[in-house]
């Protein structure tokens, strides 16, 4: 019996050390990572605005943006995107999008707890084959602002689409912190919406794994996870 | 339909589940009647790779015959088709560039973060291969459901049975890509680790694009026998020191080109790999590359390097000074097999690739869990295993009258 305890005992203490050394060398890291985000006022990277680290000069609170090339001409990628009520195809938290004309929608998005909340917009940007821009009318439940920009990197490589969210950030110190937990949220979901846009528009289709198998919560023409 | 389902490590059973239904407008589906196990089922089976789940469908190696299409396909019912492993969508900046296995659209969007976060990029979908490539049921069934049937899918001719096309689906150009990853030159020896199917083609492979010799190694006799029988010099590594014996061989200049077909689960008893295994229960590393590193001492100075062996997380001593100072290229990669289908079929009718001398076992669908069992533990004695459905042998008979009366 004495021998176990000591034994556990000398374990504890082993664990203990090793976790001390681990929380050291974190707290190092992330000490060295902050001294390395260099902000002398003068900006050099030619990165777009939303990839920009948190304490430089570029920074913008609340904005995300993600980028795919999607293999078809500008035209035919503006004509439809500027369909809106065409976006529940691919977004996956859009219940639908009506068209009030003069460039004004009516967005149904899914909230938790199956309620919806209502997003109304105006297209604030209309560029042919070149941006699309839309704001949150004051009104609207949620203000939010969203852009498509499209344009060429290089030859042969299709169409560039660049999409960037912002939203409003709730105010004081716990209205950052929750902020910091939604901004994820926005940016998975871009990453998703812009990947599934890119499917149909290259395909004809949003690829599904929808496919038998032996478990039975799952129907064979479900998508699975 | 019955269908070889996944439920744990070493744990796969022959289940009923539902029948596959066309899901998307280009989709096909089709009553298997032919369907392999591949090396890489091992890595499932044995639970080394992520993202398995309980009651996944396996099998990425099958054919059989269109019984439904979606109003975008281009197939016809009763068409006999063999089908590629990787899914390709034939649209996207990739598929364009022939690189199809790179295809940027076919692994949906709720399964390919995981790849995303670890490779950088996500992967594309591949038939019954865990949900990092896709969740797709695979094909050791009676039915799949075959997505993007407009790309992937080769139609055979009948005169030609299943097993001499079967392997169109992986093996055949996976070890036909290994040897062209090598980029072979009038007088280079190759050398081959793993003996195993994808090994086995490569050689072949190598040979038939000019290698002036080809050796191979691993421990297993049926299978050294079969590379012998293929024309290839033949290394027993539990008789000799690899290295030596390849500086020896090629007048102590190395192989000009290497092939790793053994991947991460290399066998051997070494310092090296005694630590990877100890490393690997511990989770410290995922992929052990004993015959990688053996791979890359081994070749030549300024040589080549073929990775067709499958590695799917990290590895440790990665020897990157001999890699450096070498001068080495390394050419790796899932097979673009859609890319390969056409060639190697012209090359199967003319007769100058042999595809079943190495298939050892033929099994209806029904033992296949027993299967995978022989497949794991007797790698010498089960060196191909082929799953035939009821399908097989229902459809074989009226074919056999017709010839009859032709």
């Amino acid at each position: 019996m004495a021998d176990q305890w000591t034994e556990s005992k000398s374990n504890k203490a082993l664990i203990g050390a090793g976790l001390a050394v681990a929380v050291g060398a974190a707290g190092f890291l992330l000490a060295r990572r902050s001294a390395d985000v260099h902000d002398d006022g003068n900006n050099i990277s030619d990165a777009p605005d939303h990839t920009w680290r948190r304490k430089t000069g570029r920074y913008q609170e609340g904005l995300v943006g993600r980028t795919v090339s999607i293999n078809k001409p500008r035209e035919e990628i503006y004509r439809a995107w500027r369909d809106f009520t065409r976006f529940p195809q691919f977004m996956e938290n859009v219940d639908s999008v009506e068209d009030l004309g003069d460039g004004r929608s009516r967005w149904t998005i899914k909230a938790p707890l199956g309620s919806t909340v209502e997003l109304l917009t105006r297209i604030t940007d209309d560029v042919p084959s070149d941006t699309i821009a839309w704001k949150s009318e004051p009104e609207s439940q949620v203000q939010t602002e969203g852009r498509v920009e499209l344009f060429e990197v290089a030859p042969d490589r299709g169409t560039a689409v660049r999409l960037t969210m912002k939203y409003d950030p709730p105010a004081g110190l716990p209205g950052r912190a929750i902020a910091k937990v939604l901004q994820r949220e926005p940016n998975v979901q871009a990453r998703r919406d812009l990947r599934r846009f890119k499917q149909l528009i290259e395909t004809g289709e949003v690829s599904t794994n929808a496919s038998p198998s032996a478990r039975k919560s799952e129907s064979p023409t479900q998508a699975r996870i | 339909m019955r269908a070889l389902t996944w439920h744990g490590r070493h744990d796969v059973r022959v289940d009923t589940v539902p029948d596959p239904e066309i899901v998307n407008p280009h989709d096909a589906i089709l009553r298997v009647t032919s369907s392999a196990i591949c090396g890489s089922d091992l890595h499932l089976y044995d639970g080394y790779i992520p993202g398995m789940r309980a009651g996944d469908i396996l099998g990425h190696e099958f054919m059989g015959e269109v019984v439904e299409v979606g109003p975008q396909s281009t197939l016809k019912k009763g068409q006999r088709v063999v089908v590629p492993f990787p899914i390709a969508c034939g649209q996207c900046f990739f598929c364009h560039k022939q690189q199809y296995s790179c295809c940027d659209n076919t692994n949906p969007v709720e399964t390919s973060d995981a790849t995303e976060f670890q490779y950088g990029y996500p992967m594309a979908g591949v038939f019954g291969y865990s949900h990092l490539t896709g969740g797709y049921a695979g094909g050791q069934a009676e039915y799949v459901r075959v997505p993007f049937s407009n790309v992937g899918p080769l139609v055979v001719p009948d005169h030609l049975e299943d097993d001499k096309v079967l392997f169109l689906s992986d093996i055949l150009p996976t070890g036909w890509m290994a040897a062209e990853n090598c980029e072979i030159e009038p007088g280079d020896t190759v050398a081959v680790w793993g003996c195993g199917p994808v090994g086995l083609f490569a050689i072949q492979s190598a040979l038939i694009m000019g290698a002036h010799r080809v050796i191979a190694i691993d421990h297993y006799p049926t299978r050294l026998a079969l590379a012998k029988q293929l024309g290839a010099e033949i290394l027993d590594y539990r008789e000799v020191d690899v290295r030596e014996a390849l500086a020896e061989m090629t007048g102590g200049i190395g192989p000009d080109a290497v092939i790793d077909a053994v991947g991460l689960e290399a066998h051997g008893i070494s310092i090296d790999n005694i630590l990877d295994q100890v490393k690997a229960m511990g989770f410290l590393v995922t992929d052990r590359i004993h015959a990688f590193r053996e791979a890359v001492l081994s070749v030549r100075k300024g040589g080549r390097v073929s990775v067709p062996g499958v590695y799917g997380g990290f590895a440790d001593k990665f020897p990157v000074g001999a890699f450096m100072e070498k001068g080495l290229t390394m050419k790796t990669g899932q097979t673009h097999v859609h890319r390969y289908l056409k060639p190697l079929l012209e090359l199967i009718e003319q007769g100058k690739i042999d595809t079943t001398f190495l298939i050892s076992h033929h099994a209806p669908l029904e033992q296949a869990a027993e299967m995978y069992k022989h497949w794991h533990d007797d790698q010498n004695e089960f060196t191909k295993i082929v799953l035939k459905t009821e399908a097989a042998t229902t459809k074989q008979e009226p074919k056999e009258q017709q010839h009859e009366l032709a």
